[in-house]
């Protein structure tokens, strides 16, 4: 009984130090990201070629890339990539993934066979794969890279959001407004998802890093936003052939990348220790 | 056993029967004809009616599935349209490629991973475990295209000592040759995953250590040693293998970033050179035999779980 109620007020134990860090650290990168355009000290996008390869200096610095366009102006405005496809894709993945769930979870039977056979399927596949058949064939693009990476994580939310519901659903107090007569909306609405957010909260957590990873990665493969966005991954790309005499170019967007990559993470597994304590100390397979 | 075996090798039969359907639909299904695309956007009706012509595309979809499919059951993987060749030895001598970059990696992951993690937890809270507690924080979240990077810089750049990019054949530069070229290749791929895999070993052995059993083999005055070896780390592996499973999925996603980074001419860069050059015959049995790979890695890690654990053998036969 006492874990019962540990675990229905984490809001009362002091949050850990890690977590604040990250969220803090977050917070400092999304904002970047959101004022981008206006913090930026140069163009982003203004050739200048007498300003070619330059290395870092107080006018520029992060350097200047093989059109003499100012690095850090670049590296802010392509923040705001990075943060849309680890969110964007997320928010699509959780928004497909848990109603699939759910719905296979209240409707025993065919529906959940054909759902969960599906899932199966789409889990037999490599991650990778998944995104790069849903980009081979279209004309690449921001809105294509978050689309793809969302559905790759679809069928992961699906069998969570199930899980979830299964567990829920043999509980004493779902059991309780059955034999109140309530609806299996009700139930859904007042007794499953109440109690089913923070599995789900933790997983999404998580699953962003995997989300920006991806669609880095995908970017960096030319399937993501085109030349001349700022993409960190398309950055790293764009950087190869000047890697030898400018290695900035290519460096300053991955740094940062790297530590938008850590910091997520950081929260994502702070939050899986205050809201659920039974995965403390275990990674995620 | 038998039935077990049999069940999943029916399941992988589906698995892969269901990804021609998927990439054949997502292919001819999208809309923009197929010619147009091949050909780009200036191309001349009379060009994409020829085109259209010599790649059956004027064919009812389930007659052109059909000739696709049942070629690939005979092996037939159709022409390369960029290469002017069959697609199935294409893919075939990608793959073989692709395969060393693979077993290489998958055995030192497993292998450096599982020796790291049981360090770890047989010193839980020492100096090391706690630097590799740090170190597989950053290591799990470094993308490996952005390690392609960092190792070029400075093993290449700097310091001179391997090629950056490019593949030698033993038949031309020897073993040394060929090996040099897999260095950095491997090291990038293995990096991520042996972070992965160890930090899973770590808390799985250390679930293990604190289990009754171990406590029960200590009480009866066995050795420290041979309580780790005999009683914990069996116990502690499995969870280990189906991790490795999980990481041939990552692998694979690796191979792709990492071949193409280090002009390594194996499976994963002729998918992103066939997709950039819309190749469909090459893209889309490239697909096919990537699934098939994954499929038959997974189907050897369940084998090997349920030869290792008793309990799923005889509820995999019962059932």
């Amino acid at each position: 009984m006492s874990g019962a109620a540990g675990a229905a007020t984490p809001a009362r134990r002091r949050l850990p130090r890690t977590l604040v860090i990250g969220l803090v650290v977050v917070g400092v990168i999304a904002l970047l990201a959101a004022l981008g355009p206006w913090i930026a000290p140069h163009d982003p996008d203004a050739f200048a070629m007498r300003m070619r390869l330059r290395p870092p200096s107080l006018a520029h610095p992060f350097g200047t890339d093989e059109f003499g366009r100012d690095v850090l102006s670049r590296v802010l405005a392509g923040a705001h990539y990075s943060l849309l496809m680890g969110f964007g894709a997320t928010a699509i993945s959780l928004a497909i993934g848990v109603p699939l769930g759910l719905l296979a979870a209240l409707h025993r039977g065919w529906v959940e066979e054909v759902v969960m056979r599906g899932v199966d399927l789409m889990i037999s596949l490599p991650p990778v794969l998944l995104g790069l058949l849903i980009l081979a064939v279209t004309e690449p693009g921001l809105f294509k890279t978050i689309l793809a990476v969302g559905l790759v994580y679809v069928p992961i939310m699906t069998r969570l959001a199930r899980a979830v519901a299964l567990e829920l659903l043999a509980e004493d107090f779902v059991e309780a407004a059955r034999a109140r007569g309530e609806g299996a909306w009700h139930i859904l609405a007042r007794e499953i998802m109440p109690n089913a957010w923070p599995p789900l909260i933790v997983e999404t957590a998580l699953r962003i890093t995997f989300a920006i990873l991806l669609g880095s990665a995908l970017s960096f493969l030319g399937l993501g936003p085109q030349p001349p966005a700022s993409e960190w991954g398309l950055m790293i790309a764009e950087s190869r052939p000047f890697i030898a005499e400018a290695p900035w170019i290519g460096l300053a967007p991955g740094l940062c990348l790297c530590l938008l990559l850590i910091t997520v993470n950081v929260v994502g597994e702070g939050l899986r220790d205050l809201l659920d304590p039974r995965l403390r100390g275990r990674g995620h397979g | 056993m038998a039935g077990f075996l049999l069940r999943r090798l029916g399941s992988l039969a589906f698995v892969l029967w269901a990804m021609t359907v998927l990439v054949f639909a997502i292919v001819h299904l999208l809309p923009g004809s197929v010619a147009h695309m091949i050909l780009g956007e200036y191309a001349t009706n009379e060009a994409i009616a020829v085109l259209e012509a010599k790649l059956g595309l004027n064919d009812p979809l389930p007659v052109q599935y059909w000739r696709w499919f049942s070629g690939l059951l005979g092996g037939d993987f159709g022409q390369s349209l960029t290469m002017e060749r069959p697609a199935g030895p294409v893919i075939l001598e990608a793959l073989g490629r692709s395969a060393v970059l693979a077993g290489v990696s998958i055995v030192l992951v497993a292998v450096i991973g599982v020796s790291l993690g049981i360090h770890s937890a047989v010193h839980k809270g020492s100096a090391t475990d706690r630097a590799l507690t740090l170190g597989q924080y950053f290591f799990i979240a470094v993308p490996e295209f952005f390690w392609c990077i960092l190792v070029i810089l400075f093993f290449a750049v700097w310091l001179g000592w391997l090629p950056a990019t490019g593949y030698t054949p033993i038949a031309d530069g020897g073993v040394t040759g060929w090996a040099k070229h897999l260095v950095l290749p491997v090291s990038t791929l293995v990096l991520g995953l042996i972070a992965h895999v160890s930090r899973l070993t770590r808390s799985s052995m250390l679930e293990a250590i604190e289990s009754r059993y171990v406590l029960a083999a200590r009480a009866k005055g066995l050795p420290e040693r041979l309580v780790l070896r005999r009683h914990a780390l069996p116990n502690a592996l499995l969870p280990t293998i189906t991790v490795l499973a999980v990481d041939i999925g990552i692998l694979i996603g690796g191979i792709v970033v990492v071949e193409s980074v280090f002009a390594y001419p194996g499976l994963g860069r002729m998918l992103v050179y066939a997709i950039d050059n819309q190749d469909l015959p090459l893209m889309m049995g490239g697909m096919i035999v990537i699934t098939a790979v994954y499929a038959l890695a997974n189907l050897a890690a369940d084998i090997l779980y349920a030869v290792l654990n008793p309990r799923i053998r005889v509820g995999g036969t019962a059932a």
